[in-house]
């Protein structure tokens, strides 16, 4: 009999309460849910090895952390996703209407080549692997989630990004209809968040489809989403429809709302008061005394580099 | 019932009504259902609490003398006392589980950002009208009582700027824009009223 390494030991703690929290909710939608979209669902997560075929078999990431997990209920109840409205509760309530297959992501820009896939196609030829980060909401708050996702860097690659591709754009589906909060004028709709070229290839830095093992909620962002653990949630875009490859820094959705208070790099750091409140410490959901917040939220090591002479309290 | 009987026996009824939001909150903290982050449940709930109660008890003058009813200002005095108690309760939730008491992070806080200076500000205009709330205060103030307690509407105006900017600095203003408008009905109803009764 084998001994476990930490890494399965870490993957073994998430199957069962994944099992455990969402019995009843994977029950109710057992019905709901289409057989070809189960199959759809299920094949890329289960790729890399089909030793356990009832739970996802996720490749395990050294970058992981080991603190203890946010509840499943706690990550897909308490949400700011304004495209279903600006109460926590509210993505949790009116997301059911975003409809998620078919899905189709297109690429464009600086690269040499562009195009437009199926979410099935433009996820397909990654490996799944399991990232256990830190999230840290501008708000104050912050939880762990287990993301189910692969790097940007490899999906941005594949479409072959010229030198004049400095930045990265993201843009999240336009569509009132399935997302209400779109209809009042809170942002300039559809939401756009960018990264730097170098931000965007950085390993930390993925696309995610899922979280616990499973399919993406669509409160969280289905069916794909960008998550950069060492910036504020927000520039972690959810529902995403469209990539572009540019040569100037786009204007996301938040510095046109708000430019003083909302910038472009939007870094977790301590040291950098927003306006209304102060960034020192955080609430992590679950915990009674607030912690402090740790410079690029606990990602220093891998990411400080990045910012090696800039001045943070500017490029805010 | 006459009038004298009903306007003495609305009072512990609109008491244990007022109560009710204290109550249905304790509840829902007790149960678990207050979501993911109950702390900020509480400070969002006594806040609005707050400036309802605060808009109800500067409602209650206009009632008596547009519709000419008694019992509004019998419990005009208990609404200001309940608009206190919630003010409380939604300091000491900032003070205690938000800020741990730490007294040097509290007075930046209030230095640096103009949402809290506006709420404190608000909470301390509330204190002398909270004290001055009884008879023996009353009598010993006279005719300084009355514009020593139409600092209840400077406080009521910077809670809800306290709340305007708070929200603001999330892009969405809607909720705090009712409690403006309120109050700005309210100021237009004052301003239109014969200034002595």
């Amino acid at each position: 009999m084998l001994i476990k390494t930490k890494a399965d030991l870490t993957e073994a703690d998430v199957t069962p309460e994944h099992i455990y929290r969402d019995r009843r909710r994977f029950m109710q939608q057992g019905a709901i849910l289409g057989a070809s979209t189960m199959a759809a669902l299920t094949a890329p997560l289960a790729l890399p090895r089909r030793a356990h075929a009832q739970s996802p078999d996720l490749v395990q990431s050294p970058f992981s952390t080991d603190e203890d997990k946010t509840s499943y209920e706690d990550i897909t109840t308490y949400n700011n996703f304004y495209e279903f409205g600006t109460g926590k509760d509210d993505p949790a309530r009116h997301a059911h209407r975003l409809k998620t297959s078919p899905w189709t992501l297109s690429v464009s820009g600086e690269c040499d080549k562009p195009g437009t896939l199926d979410i099935e196609d433009a996820v397909k030829p990654h490996t799944l692997e399991e990232r256990i980060y830190r999230l840290r909401c501008v708000e104050g708050w912050s939880m762990v989630i287990p993301w189910v996702g692969f790097p940007l860097g490899d999906f941005l690659k594949r479409f072959e990004p010229r030198s004049s591709a400095k930045y990265v754009e993201f843009e999240t589906l336009h569509d009132p209809k399935q997302m209400p909060g779109q209809r009042r004028p809170i942002l300039e709709w559809p939401y756009v968040e960018g990264l730097r070229m170098d931000e965007a290839m950085h390993p930390l830095t993925i696309l995610a489809v899922g979280l616990y093992g499973k399919k993406m909620p669509n409160q969280n962002g289905a069916p794909i989403r960008l998550v950069v653990p060492w910036k504020y949630g927000f520039k972690s875009i959810k529902s995403i429809v469209n990539i572009r490859f540019v040569e100037k820094q786009p204007t996301s959705s938040w510095m046109k709302a708000i430019p003083d208070e909302y910038g472009f790099y939007s870094n977790v750091n301590p040291d950098v008061a927003h306006p209304r409140w102060s960034q020192a410490r955080e609430r992590r959901i679950g915990e009674f005394r607030k912690r402090k917040t740790l410079m690029f939220n606990g990602y220093a090591d891998q990411v400080a580099s990045l910012y090696a002479g800039m001045d943070l309290k500017k490029n805010f | 019932m006459n009038s004298r009987n009903f306007n003495t026996s609305i009072k512990p009824i609109v008491f244990l009504l007022c109560l009710l939001p204290a109550l249905v909150l304790a509840i829902r903290l007790w149960l678990d259902k207050l979501g993911a982050n109950p702390i900020d449940a509480i400070a969002d709930s006594t806040g609005e609490w707050t400036l309802r109660f605060l808009l109800i008890a500067l409602l209650m003058t206009p009632l008596q003398k547009f519709l000419k009813w008694r019992w509004p200002t019998h419990i005009r005095r208990m609404l200001g006392l309940f608009a206190f108690f919630y003010a409380t309760l939604h300091l000491i939730t900032y003070l205690w589980l938000d800020q741990f008491f730490e007294w040097g992070e509290i007075w930046r806080d209030i230095v640096e950002r103009p949402f809290i200076a506006a709420g404190v500000a608000a909470y301390l205009l509330l204190v002398p009208l909270a004290l001055t709330s009884n008879k023996p205060a009353m009598r010993m103030l006279g005719k300084r009582w009355k514009p020593l307690h139409r600092l209840a509407y400077i406080a009521t105006l910077l809670g809800v700027l306290h709340y305007w900017w708070m929200a603001s600095g999330k892009s969405d203003v809607s909720e705090p824009m009712v409690y403006a408008l309120l109050l700005g009905l309210l100021l237009l109803v004052r301003v239109r009223l014969p200034t002595r009764t």
